[in-house]
């Protein structure tokens, strides 16, 4: 099963090579890695995607908490949380394709960030299946490139999203 | 005034600035340092310069890995934290063995290392290497000083890292131009780390459960690790053994927790351990683990791992509980409490036929060897050891049979008696650690009971304990093999010996080059004068035994066999 791990943890150097060389050592797998500053400039916030049963899980939590840089762990399995990716997508967009492309990038809530002769930029957040669907969708036209932040999320206060 | 000193505003007192190295050595100082081992190089010779007139007892090995490896045996012998010294590049990566091999069995080491200047890191400069990086894995943890500002706070980290919680190495790396940048040391005893939280009381809640379940045991087992020693712990053990009469098994590194020579006492468990000692594990219905670890040398095969038992495990460490099997009543904390506190809830209980089974097996199957042969059996002179020395010396040792045989026939008696690699196995610990043990312990008799080939990795160190007339005793069970690895081959390579045989020097005039005493026993019957001539030495000693070439550690569990899976048992039952 995926599972959201959040990791606050001093902002120090040295910190990600940790986290990531005690993930290597001990053979989990990270699905990805998101690491940001937070509003105090001491403390960095990791959001790592793991997968792996409920042991792996239970070892990953405990083996970050061990390391001692790392401030405070949550796992949000079960939990009520908004997760978010970030992508940017380069797709390939000739003039008579354009049209289909933008009612697209409008379907998705996407934002055109950049565009060329050939190709067009799109910026698109949201939890992964609609990034993974958004792919799927463009990749008829031809996908030039595709660069993701990988996931970061936040408990939420209300059970369900707004909209 | 410096640029990088942290007092830019106000007018200085230079004479109230101090340079890094000295901040170093008063920090060392404060944290009550007495005695440091290392060795000098280009970029820590600031810290060494202030070394030279220091209050703080010097060690000098050979070699670094050498110089870690006493750092350890001293935090094992003393229970303080061992600390070492080294240069950057070559000298801080000769460290790595000694560092990981602490990181295993949780000794408590602070590493300084030297590094090349700040501005030169990462250009790859002369005698540069990426100690933080390199030595990550291998440490509880690591840093690097960048500002002189820092350097007494993150010292004083190091110590209490390494020495608080379950213990471990701490490296802290320290670039030359940090040692000799000058600031203010106002000798406030600050530390900041936020991410760093030791649980040692326990859940007072699990522990009531843990008793209950102990009182309502038929057939419990008491399987005790090397945190019962770095605990502190061994009283309160003996106390609840008594207190509810229950059989106490160790493993390598918890032997010294529980006095063998009592009947409760199943020795060692494991791969080599005892056939009484496994067999009860595999048959009790409460396993009561406390600071052990379910190590693979342990377990066996782990899915018939004590398959009947609830599982009680008492650690420090998180992490260590249900990461290898499932536990059913986990205790986070220290030990040395958590057993004090269980043993306020436990009740005597009689549990007679589970130790008439134990008893049973005991007779049945003792470790045992061919008393009447004509050849030095190991265990021979491993017992002699042990009877010469009335079961109180301070035992080091190598890896492989030379260990495992120690563990089966020297009788330990008190905590931190002996002094094994236990988790890495890193062959040539015993020599260097027996020194560390020796200064830690000046009135001592500090034995490193080796093989052959463990020894010859880092006997270069027997110059250390003649320049420091450290009186340790070497004894060299010497069979011209790489022993364990012979005995693998021989069990599951169709004896092909590949490459574990060496030819050795002539190890008591190896020792008498290097300055001190050796001797050579290659007769049974010299053995106990040779063993009586080297306890009466006041300095070093060597003794060369020339055992059977061939004999092999029973009992064995094979690789993938359950833990009472042992082969041998048929030899040792009509030994016995």
């Amino acid at each position: 099963m995926k599972h959201i791990i959040s990791a606050l943890v001093e902002n120090k150097p040295g910190v990600l090579a940790h986290v990531a060389g005690m993930f290597a050592a001990r053979a989990f797998n990270i699905d990805s890695l998101a690491v940001g500053r937070t509003e105090d400039p001491k403390l960095s916030r990791m959001t790592i995607v793991v997968v792996g049963d409920d042991k792996v899980l239970e070892q990953v939590r405990k083996q970050l908490a061990k390391i001692v840089p790392v401030v405070k762990v949550q796992d949000f399995a079960g939990q009520p949380v908004v997760a978010r990716d970030l992508m940017l997508i380069a797709i390939s967009a000739p003039a008579e394709k354009r049209p289909e492309i933008l009612s697209l990038i409008e379907m998705f809530k996407g934002k055109v960030v950049d565009i060329g002769q050939k190709l067009v930029m799109v910026e698109v957040s949201g939890p992964e299946e609609k990034i993974e669907a958004f792919i799927d969708v463009c990749k008829p036209y031809g996908i030039k490139n595709v660069v993701r932040t990988g996931t970061i999320a936040m408990p939420r206060q209300a059970k369900t999203e707004p909209d | 005034m410096e640029p990088n000193s942290g007092n830019s505003i106000e007018a200085i007192d230079e004479s109230s600035l101090k340079i890094g190295a000295q901040i170093i050595v008063d920090t060392l100082l404060e944290q009550g340092v007495e005695t440091m081992f290392g060795y000098p190089g280009g970029v820590v010779l600031p810290l060494f310069d202030r070394l030279y007139d220091a209050p703080i007892r010097f060690i000098n090995p050979r070699h670094e890995q050498g110089g870690c490896h006493m750092a350890d045996g001293y935090a094992r012998a003393s229970g303080k934290v061992g600390v070492v010294v080294a240069t950057s590049g070559p000298g801080a990566c000769n460290l790595t063995t000694g560092l990981a091999t602490a990181m295993m069995d949780s000794v408590p080491i602070v590493a300084l290392t030297g590094q090349v200047r700040t501005e030169l890191i990462g250009n790859d400069a002369f005698q540069e290497a990426d100690t933080t990086g390199i030595t990550r894995p291998v440490t509880k943890y690591n840093c690097i000083v960048k500002r002189v500002e820092d350097l007494a706070r993150t010292i004083r980290e190091a110590f209490y890292i390494a020495s608080t919680g379950r213990p471990g190495p701490v490296l802290v790396d320290l670039p030359v131009d940090v040692q000799v940048a000058k600031c203010r040391h106002d000798g406030s005893k600050q530390m900041d780390l936020p991410g760093y939280r030791v649980r040692t009381k326990g859940n007072a809640r699990q522990i009531s459960i843990a008793a209950a379940a102990i009182n309502s045991s038929e057939q419990p087992v008491l399987y005790v690790g090397g945190g019962v020693i770095s605990a502190n712990a061994s009283e309160e053990l003996r106390q609840l053994t008594e207190k509810a009469h229950l059989p106490v098994t160790t493993t390598l590194l918890g032997l010294g927790s529980f006095d063998q020579r009592k009947p409760e006492s199943l020795d060692m468990l494991g791969m080599h351990g005892a056939a009484y000692a496994n067999y009860a594990v595999q048959e009790c219905d409460l396993l009561i683990a406390v600071g052990a670890r379910f190590d693979d040398r342990v377990t066996a095969k782990l899915k018939t791992f004590a398959s009947n038992a609830k599982i009680i495990h008492i650690d420090i460490d998180p992490a260590s509980i249900s990461k290898n099997v499932r536990v059913d009543i986990p205790v986070v904390g220290d030990a040395k409490l958590i057993l004090a506190e269980l043993l306020e809830r436990v009740e005597f209980r009689e549990r007679k036929p589970w130790f008439k089974k134990i008893a049973d097996w005991k007779k049945k199957y003792p470790f045992s060897y061919d008393r009447q042969a004509a050849t030095i059996k190991p265990q021979y002179v491993i017992e002699e050891l042990c009877r010469q020395t009335a079961s109180e010396a301070t035992i080091t040792t190598g890896v492989g049979q030379n260990q495992m045989w120690t563990a089966q026939f020297y009788r330990f008696i008190k905590p931190r008696q002996l002094i094994s690699s236990g988790g890495l196995g890193t062959m040539g610990f015993g020599l260097p650690a027996a020194i560390g043990a020796q200064v830690a312990m000046p009135d001592a008799t500090v034995i490193d009971i080796d093989g052959d080939s463990s020894f010859n990795m880092t006997m270069t160190e027997l110059a250390t304990a003649v320049q420091y007339n450290l009186p340790i005793k070497v004894c060299i069970l010497n069979n011209g093999y790489m022993g364990m690895v012979r005995q693998w081959q021989e069990l599951f390579y169709n004896k092909r010996y590949s490459h574990s045989f060496l030819t050795n020097p002539d190890y008591a005039t190896v020792a008498r080059a290097i300055g001190t005493v050796g001797i050579t026993v290659d007769k049974k019957a010299d053995v106990p004068g040779a063993i009586k001539e080297m306890l009466a030495q006041k300095q070093p000693c060597v003794v060369d035994f020339k055992i059977e070439r061939e004999e092999n550690v029973w009992p064995m569990v094979p690789a993938g066999k359950s833990l009472d899976e042992m082969d041998g048992l048929d030899m040792l039952e009509s030994l016995a």
